[in-house]
């Protein structure tokens, strides 16, 4: 991936023929766990956007100074830091969705999307197209987020955004705001991209 | 009687993989033979207890006196990474067996986010030190008994006729989300 010529190419890669989520299969746990409402869907991106663009951008920038043994320590210690900037960002400006969102901001830190992006992209890269490629990979895997909850949300509260969106009598699924309605969403999710794109590798094998 | 609620809760009612979404890539990635699955469950059961015990004290004993609260993150982080490869090192001193028979699943482990997941939700909601051990080990049962049971289905499922742009993840996704609905029932038995 580094020969990639074009920014554009990089950032189109995350968006669509590499997707983290859909291809990669890649931060699964936080996609699953707050695609129920699309307010808590909306946070969770701009703060995982946030995160892997300034992680991707520092990584690149220290890429000449930091040694190679102690590389992953140093990443870890980057993403954390802006992990919290954003946990304490939310937490003073956005208190009901922070404790909706529990540990999941926290959690973050553990997305594999932000370690995979510095160590297979930034670290030798150059900080532009770092900064590009962390833009256009968690711009990809906020679009299926919010495609997720998209569905989750108007199925199961029968509402998007909290405004009233199916007609009056429709029956709640509630089955759709709790853990099965989130595996099936993005179990048919996968099925559809890869109907539409056969050819990608499975994403299962890589970790 | 409040512990044993804890425990069950961890195992069933609040399964980390099915309930909390935590812990979903070893689930997905190394769920095709239960041999291999039953070592990484019992890799994530050893480090999650453990995790438990050090996250609380450093919590409790530095964090919350000397009013750290948000070096939360970066320390359970630390913490975590340390202690995995320090349990790496003493099993392969004490019991080469047991290195052999969990291998490469330990490294893996510093990466998921079930046990970053445990300290946190540990700490948010204020468990005593008793409680915190036993939900700990509940929670590592429970991600055994989740990732076991999927490799079962999923070496059944190798036989059957899956669609082609269904295999892999796909399927497994919907295998996890039948599985949910059958772990739904359980919520009954706490109330």
């Amino acid at each position: 991936m580094p020969n990639l010529s074009s920014k554009k190419e990089i950032f189109l890669t995350g968006l669509w023929k590499d997707n983290p989520v859909l291809r990669q299969v890649l931060g699964i746990c936080s996609t699953l766990a707050v695609t129920n409402l699309m307010v808590n869907t909306l946070v969770m991106d701009a703060g995982l956007i946030f995160t892997v663009c300034m992680s991707s951008l520092t990584v690149s920038l220290l890429r000449n100074y930091t040694p190679m043994r102690i590389r992953m320590m140093v990443q870890t210690l980057i993403i954390a830091s802006y992990v919290i900037i954003v946990d304490i960002i939310i937490k003073a400006h956005l208190p009901d969705i922070s404790e909706a969102l529990g540990p999941y901001v926290a959690l973050i830190i553990t997305n594999c999307i932000i370690m995979g992006r510095c160590e297979a992209f930034a670290r030798n890269n150059p900080p532009l197209a770092s900064f590009l490629d962390g833009l256009g990979m968690s711009l990809g895997y906020s679009l299926i987020l919010i495609t997720i909850a998209f569905i989750r949300e108007p199925l199961g509260f029968g509402t998007l955004l909290g405004i009233r969106v199916m007609p009056e009598g429709f029956v709640q699924w509630t089955i759709m705001i709790m853990a099965p309605g989130a595996f099936f969403t993005l179990g048919i999710l996968v099925w559809i991209s890869k109907y539409i794109l056969p050819n990608a590798k499975n994403g299962v094998e890589r970790k | 009687m409040e512990l044993i609620a804890i425990f069950i809760s961890a195992v069933l009612v609040q399964n980390f993989v099915l309930y909390y979404f935590l812990g979903i890539c070893p689930f997905l990635g190394v769920s095709k033979k239960i041999d291999s699955a039953l070592s990484m469950g019992l890799a994530v059961t050893f480090v999650m207890s453990i995790t438990a015990v050090v996250s609380w004290l450093i919590n409790n004993l530095i964090l919350i006196p000397y009013d750290l609260g948000y070096l939360q993150i970066v320390s359970f982080i630390l913490v975590i990474a340390s202690l995995v490869q320090l349990v790496e090192m003493f099993i392969r001193k004490i019991s080469p067996p047991l290195y052999q028979a969990l291998g490469i699943y330990l490294p893996l482990i510093t990466t998921n986010c079930a046990i970053m997941g445990l300290a946190l939700i540990a700490a948010l909601n204020g468990y005593s030190f008793v409680e915190t051990v036993i939900f700990g080990f509940g929670s590592g049962i429970g991600f055994t008994l989740a990732i076991v049971l999927m490799a079962g289905i999923r070496e059944q499922l190798d036989l059957s006729d899956v669609p082609e742009p269904l295999k892999g993840a796909g399927i497994a996704l919907i295998v996890a989300g039948i599985m949910a609905l059958a772990f739904n029932g359980f919520i009954g038995m706490l109330t």
